[in-house]
């Protein structure tokens, strides 16, 4: 079984982040990056499939990706493909450097994240599905291998699940909690150093999106409960007292 | 500008999100709307109220959505109508196939779109970073896809449409089959009914504090509850979880602790009628639906809170 997982380095939405001096752009300043919460679950899914049945695992990277496609081959991918273009501002841009790059692989399935950590978009997985005429499913939460096609359940709203059923190749974006992702060893790391990371130049050939503007969102803001966790302890038991809501 | 709108619908209901689409569709010009299935007479009525005209499209094929059939299908139908602007509901179902279809189309396709602006050419408004920052994105050429965010497009008006039989089939049998839906597991608590939760995020940072948050409840007469990577990493059973992937709650009391406000857990908890969020970074964006926000150390609120509640 061969499988690319697509592997996207992203700040942690966690940390601070602003809007640049141009209102055009993210500041990122202090941001932690690592792998794409998606990701991990998607790289760890297809460690998974090749220790069992054999195979090989390709991840691919887009932009500046080398600690994160570093911490998927020490996690046990095989190796990775690094594209470095940085310009692109649409998933469209990503998806297509991506289909450049694979196009001569030979895979079975690829997977994507269901979604990346800082943009959301949710697209760049069924882009390429699309490019690649591949049959797909998204929030895929959990895989079963039969001869020549994948039984998959995907999530859907109210906790529903829908199953399917699709041929290989294929293409599947993994949703967050479908297994347990392994912490990276330090064998792994050392493993790592040896394996193979080529890098290929493409860009892309349109744009199709531009951005005119980035702001921070007008909200209604809560009322806030100040002082010292002492007092604010005290503040907060009079509201619940207030309404009735505890004796 | 010719809209599309493509209704939803799942379980014999109409996702009311396919109304918003054509409220969306008619600010912007002519409202159509596509439903598609086994027999959607019952939808294409209910839709008729709220387009301009309404597109019937069935087949014995059509009964359970499938991502392959839908794009079939579609496609069949905007090569003959030629729309400006492709609408779809940003849900389970829409955001599976729209970009996709995005493609086929030689279209751009902006998701989760929260607002449009046609003064100037095409602008789409959509959060970034989980809901802390709003970008405004041009669209560079047309046909366009937006896949619409629920809830943004509450208001519109009233018409009363036409019923077209699109006479559009499935040109070929997917690769992609139905097998069937999967029921929620039944858990031992039903948060649902709870009249108090103490809802716990990434904040909580391990299994061990969980015990901090039980503790918490117990004393206020509630139920603990989880975000998604709270059930994800396995320290709360997955019937805890709340938001669109989980239970849709709406308490007497919803405590958060250590939770953003990503819209996926927003849409779960928005309506408990008292909201109080403690979260350490004042722009998280949780701030927008609590009446009641603390910026602090969940480790700092909770001994506070318990002490004194404990002995009161
Ligand atoms: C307003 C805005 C401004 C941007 N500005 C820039 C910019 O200046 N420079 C820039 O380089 N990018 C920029 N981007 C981001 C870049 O174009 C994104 O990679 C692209 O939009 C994909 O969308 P996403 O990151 O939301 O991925 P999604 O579609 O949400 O990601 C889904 C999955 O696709 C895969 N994937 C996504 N991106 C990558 C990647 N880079 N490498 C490998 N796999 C990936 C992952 O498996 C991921 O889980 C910008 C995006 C937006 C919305
Ligand atoms: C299709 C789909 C479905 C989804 N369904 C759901 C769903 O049903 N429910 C759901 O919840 N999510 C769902 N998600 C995930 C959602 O997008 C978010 O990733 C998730 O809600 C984030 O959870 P969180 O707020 O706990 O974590 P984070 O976003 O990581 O936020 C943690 C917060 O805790 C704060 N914090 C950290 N430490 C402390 C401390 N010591 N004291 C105070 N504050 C602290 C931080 O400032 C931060 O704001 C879904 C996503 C997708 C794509």
């Amino acid at each position: 079984m061969k499988i690319i997982v697509l592997a996207k380095h992203a700040p942690d939405p966690q940390s601070e982040v602003g809007v640049a001096g141009d209102g055009k752009s993210l500041s990122l300043g202090t941001a932690v990056f690592d792998i794409n919460d998606w990701d991990r679950y998607a790289v760890e899914e297809a460690i998974r499939i090749k220790e069992k049945m054999g195979g090989e695992v390709v991840v691919v990277g887009v932009g500046k990706n080398e600690d994160t496609l570093r911490k998927c081959l020490a996690m046990g991918a095989d190796r990775a493909i690094k594209i470095p273009f940085e310009a692109g501002l649409d998933a469209y841009q990503t998806a297509e450097v991506i289909c450049e790059a694979i196009k001569n692989e030979k895979f079975d399935m690829i997977f994507a994240g269901l979604m990346s950590q800082d943009y959301n978009n949710s697209q760049v997985g069924v882009l390429l599905a699309a490019m690649l005429n591949l049959p797909f499913a998204t929030a895929v939460t959990s895989i079963e291998i039969g001869s020549g096609m994948v039984k998959v359940k995907r999530e859907i709203e109210g906790g529903y699940q829908e199953a399917v059923q699709l041929p290989m190749p294929c293409l599947l974006t993994i949703q967050s909690g479908i297994n347990e992702p392994r912490y990276v060893s330090i064998m792994g790391i050392k493993k790592a150093k040896t394996k193979e990371l080529k890098e290929v130049n493409i860009a892309p050939k349109k744009s199709t999106v531009e951005v005119a503007k980035m702001y921070l969102p007008p909200v209604k803001k809560a009322e806030l409960i100040t002082g010292d966790p002492s007092q604010i302890a005290k503040k907060l038991i009079a509201i619940l007292k207030d309404r009735g809501l505890i004796g | 500008m010719k809209v599309f709108a493509v209704a939803e619908h799942r379980f014999g209901e109409l996702n009311p999100l396919s109304i918003e689409l054509l409220n969306l569709a008619n600010k912007l010009g002519e409202s159509n709307a596509v439903v598609i299935g086994k027999d959607v007479a019952k939808f294409a009525g209910e839709l008729a109220k709220y387009a301009d005209k309404v597109w019937k499209i069935e087949d014995a094929s059509l009964e359970n959505y499938n991502p392959e059939l839908y794009i079939d299908v579609l496609l069949q139908l905007f090569q003959k109508e030629k729309p400006d602007v492709v609408l779809i509901g940003n849900t389970a179902q829409g955001a599976e196939y729209a970009p996709y279809l995005a493609v086929k189309l030689n279209a751009p396709i902006v998701t989760d779109v929260v607002g449009v602006n046609a003064t100037n050419g095409l602008v789409a408004s959509r959060f970034v970073m989980q809901g802390k920052i709003m970008v405004d994105l041009k669209i560079k050429s047309m046909p366009c896809v937006l896949t619409v965010r629920q809830g943004a497009f509450k208001e519109g008006v009233q018409k009363s449409g036409k019923i077209i039989d699109a006479g559009i089939k499935p040109s070929k049998p997917a690769g992609r089959k139905f097998i069937e839906y999967i029921q929620p597991e039944a858990g031992e608590v039903d948060i649902t009914k709870s009249n108090i939760i103490v809802a716990v995020g990434r904040g909580i940072e391990d299994a061990a504090n969980i015990s901090l948050a039980e503790e918490l409840a117990k004393a206020l007469g509630g139920v603990v509850a989880g975000s998604r990577p709270v059930i994800d990493n396995g320290w709360l059973p997955k019937d805890r979880q709340v938001g669109i992937s989980g239970k849709v709650v709406k308490p007497k009391l919803y405590l958060a602790l250590g939770i953003s406000g990503a819209f996926q857990h927003v849409m779960g908890m928005k309506d408990s009628e008292l909201i109080v969020a403690v979260n350490k970074d004042p722009e998280a964006p949780i701030f927008g639906v609590a009446h009641y926000g603390i910026v602090a150390n969940i480790f700092d609120i909770i001994p506070e809170l318990l002490d004194k509640l404990k002995g009161k």
